[in-house]
This record gives structure tokens, C-alpha cells and sequence, in this order.
């Protein structure tokens, strides 16, 4: 039973890399603009009300990070009758 | 004109205190005149490292405060002569360090001594940032660990920032040391790897200190692990370290490598 654990276990020492180096990437980028994604929101929100009608509770902004690139998800939520109401 | 170094991590626990009293002691068993100074306002702790803890009369905060001359503060290694220490206050807190202060008491050891080396305090905060202001060369002292590495990382970023060098225009020489590295664990894989550390803080290789009972033992008696035991593992990876800060161009030698006379003789050498 320990045998097969020992041999089925990931060496731990590659994920402490793996993640370090990811983190590291955002920590020496990030020092400047914090507030990002909450700016990306407000702004992505905007531009989706001049055409159609949406709830603000209903527009999600996650960023992931990641290497190479980082990717940003954006979730609107929008209501079967809202382009008939902009317009 | 002597040389100021610090020695710095961010993280605390690291062994940034160990080190100083270690590569202290090992410079000045060579000959140099060595002075270590305790930054650390409030958590004073190399006078303990050191063994002078029952001779502390007067300190940093005084000879700043102008209440003590800086000749009065120093104390004497009892070992090695060439060897002195500056202690920190333990009442006083760490607002007492004014910038200007500092600066009288490091030029003041500059021109008294070969090697003027400051122990940080953990943190990020103005104990910390005074205690690099002024160097010339920092050690970076940096567990293989995923904290401490982060926190290594981010020093790193204030050593180029914020000291006198940075503000001059000048790069700050900065050197890691890879402390409580346990060759066990990294041979079972489920360590940080020397290279990996390296690669991720991109600074030069001071040395690599294995983790080991006889720094928790020098410790214990109060004396510098390489006046403590001579022949002790840390102890000649702690000189060899001093002989690299003197610009020999040593090969470090990974704890428990397992390869053989060949790979040693061709192995990593100190950039």
C-alpha cells in the first residue's frame, strides 16, 4: 500500500516550480494596476448597454493567470427580450 | 574604504541571522576586520547568535540617538579578534533608525573596517529598506521554498529600487544564498532544485548551506557555526561562501550530490 503510494505520487518539488513561476510572472507585473479586472468590468459593461439592456449582476470578469498568456473571461448574461427593448 | 554588505530575505526564519554571524566570523578568521550589525530594532537577536548577548551595553539606537559613541557601542568578539559586533536595540522601536542616522554610523564602519555587514530584519518595512540603503553588495538568503521564494523575489525588486546605488543609477551586486537546503528531500524530488531557484531568481550563486544540526547546536551555545565546529558540513559551506564574497571563483558543489570526482571537477561554477 506505501509502496504504491510512493510510486504513484508526483514529485512535489516541479509543482512548487511550475506555480512559482506563474506567480512570479503576475507579482513583477502587477505592482502597478490592481484595480484591472473591477476597470475591465465597468468598462466592458458600458459597452454592452449601448447596444442591449443587461442586469450588472450578471456580467462576470475573471482573469486567469497563466504562461504564456493569461486569459480573461467575460460572462454576460443577457435576457431573451433585451435586444428588442435597446432598440 | 571597506565594503558594506547586507544580508537579506524578506521572509523571516530563513536563517539571515545564522548566516551574517557565519560569513562574519569566516571573513574575519582570515585576517579581515569584520563588524556585523544587528538591524533587527526591538528583536535583537545576533547578539545571542554571536555569544556576546551579556556584554551588550549600548547600541545602534544610541550611537544614533547620540547617547553613545560608536566606539563605545562595539563589542569585541572574544574569539577572533579582528571580529566586532554592533547590537540593536531591544526596548526602543524601529522608528528610532533615521535615514541620516544611518548614514553617520556606515560610513563611520566603512572607514573603519574592511567588511561592514548589516543584518535585516524580516519584512519589507523601514528596518529592512534602512538596512540596504547603503550597501554596496546584498545577500540574498533564500530557502528552497515556494515562500521564502517569493519573498526573495520581491527584496530583490527593492534592492534595485530603493537603496543609493538604485538611486544613482547604479546596479546593486546581489548574490544568493541557498540556506537549509536538505539534500534528501531533494533527491526524493520534492524539492525545489538548486537550478530552479536560479533560474527563477536569475541572481548569482553565493553558496548553498545544508540544513544541518550543528547550526541549531553553534546556535545553542552561542557561536558563529564556523567558529563552533570548523569541519562541520555548514561550517565549510559557509567558508567557502566567505571566499567567494572575496572574488575567488570556488565551484559550488551541490550537499549529497552523487556524482562522481569528474562531475565535480566540472561542475557548476559560481557566476
Amino acid at each position: 500500500m506505501n509502496l504504491l503510494r510512493m510510486f504513484s505520487r508526483q514529485q512535489s518539488g516541479a509543482a512548487a516550480r511550475e506555480r512559482l513561476q506563474v506567480l512570479l510572472a503576475h507579482d513583477r507585473a502587477s505592482t502597478g494596476d490592481s484595480e484591472l479586472v473591477t476597470k475591465l468590468r465597468d468598462e466592458i459593461l458600458r459597452a454592452i448597454s449601448k447596444h442591449m439592456e443587461v442586469d450588472a449582476d450578471k456580467v462576470s470578469v475573471k482573469l486567469e493567470r497563466g504562461i504564456p498568456v493569461s486569459t480573461l473571461f467575460v460572462d454576460v448574461e443577457i435576457p431573451h427580450d433585451a435586444e428588442r427593448k435597446a432598440a | 574604504m571597506g565594503k558594506v554588505i547586507v544580508v537579506t530575505s524578506g521572509k523571516g526564519g530563513v536563517g539571515k541571522t545564522t548566516s551574517t554571524a557565519a560569513l562574519g566570523a569566516a571573513l574575519a578568521q582570515n585576517g579581515a576586520k569584520v563588524v556585523v550589525v544587528d538591524f533587527d530594532v526591538g528583536l535583537r537577536n545576533l547578539d545571542l547568535v554571536m555569544g556576546a548577548e551579556r556584554r551588550v551595553v549600548y547600541d545602534l539606537v544610541n550611537v544614533i540617538q547620540g547617547e553613545a559613541k560608536l566606539t563605545q557601542a562595539l563589542i569585541r568578539d572574544k574569539r577572533v579578534e579582528t571580529l566586532f559586533l554592533l547590537p540593536a536595540s531591544q526596548t526602543r522601536d524601529k522608528d528610532n533608525l533615521t535615514p541620516e542616522g544611518v548614514e553617520k554610523v556606515i560610513t563611520a564602519l566603512k572607514n573603519a573596517f574592511d567588511w561592514v555587514i548589516c543584518d535585516s530584519p524580516a519584512g519589507i518595512e523601514r528596518g529592512a529598506t534602512l538596512a540596504m540603503r547603503h550597501a554596496d553588495v546584498a545577500i540574498v538568503v533564500t530557502n528552497p521554498e515556494v515562500s521564502s521564494v517569493r519573498d526573495s523575489d520581491r527584496i530583490i525588486g527593492l534592492l534595485d529600487s530603493k537603496t543609493l546605488k538604485a538611486e544613482n543609477g547604479e546596479t546593486m551586486e546581489k548574490h544568493l544564498l541557498l540556506t537549509r537546503y536538505d539534500s534528501a528531500r531533494a533527491e526524493r524530488g520534492d524539492m525545489l532544485k538548486v537550478d530552479d531557484v536560479l533560474e527563477i531568481l536569475s541572481i548569482p550563486l553565493l553558496g548553498i548551506i545544508p540544513e544541518s544540526m550543528d547550526v541549531l547546536r553553534a546556535s545553542n551555545v552561542g557561536s558563529p557555526v564556523t567558529l563552533a565546529d570548523g569541519r562541520s558540513a555548514p561550517a565549510i559551506a559557509y567558508f567557502e561562501a566567505a571566499r567567494r564574497l572575496n572574488g575567488e571563483a570556488l565551484p559550488v558543489v551541490i550537499p549529497g550530490d552523487k556524482r562522481g570526482l569528474f562531475g565535480k571537477i566540472f561542475g557548476r561554477r559560481a557566476a
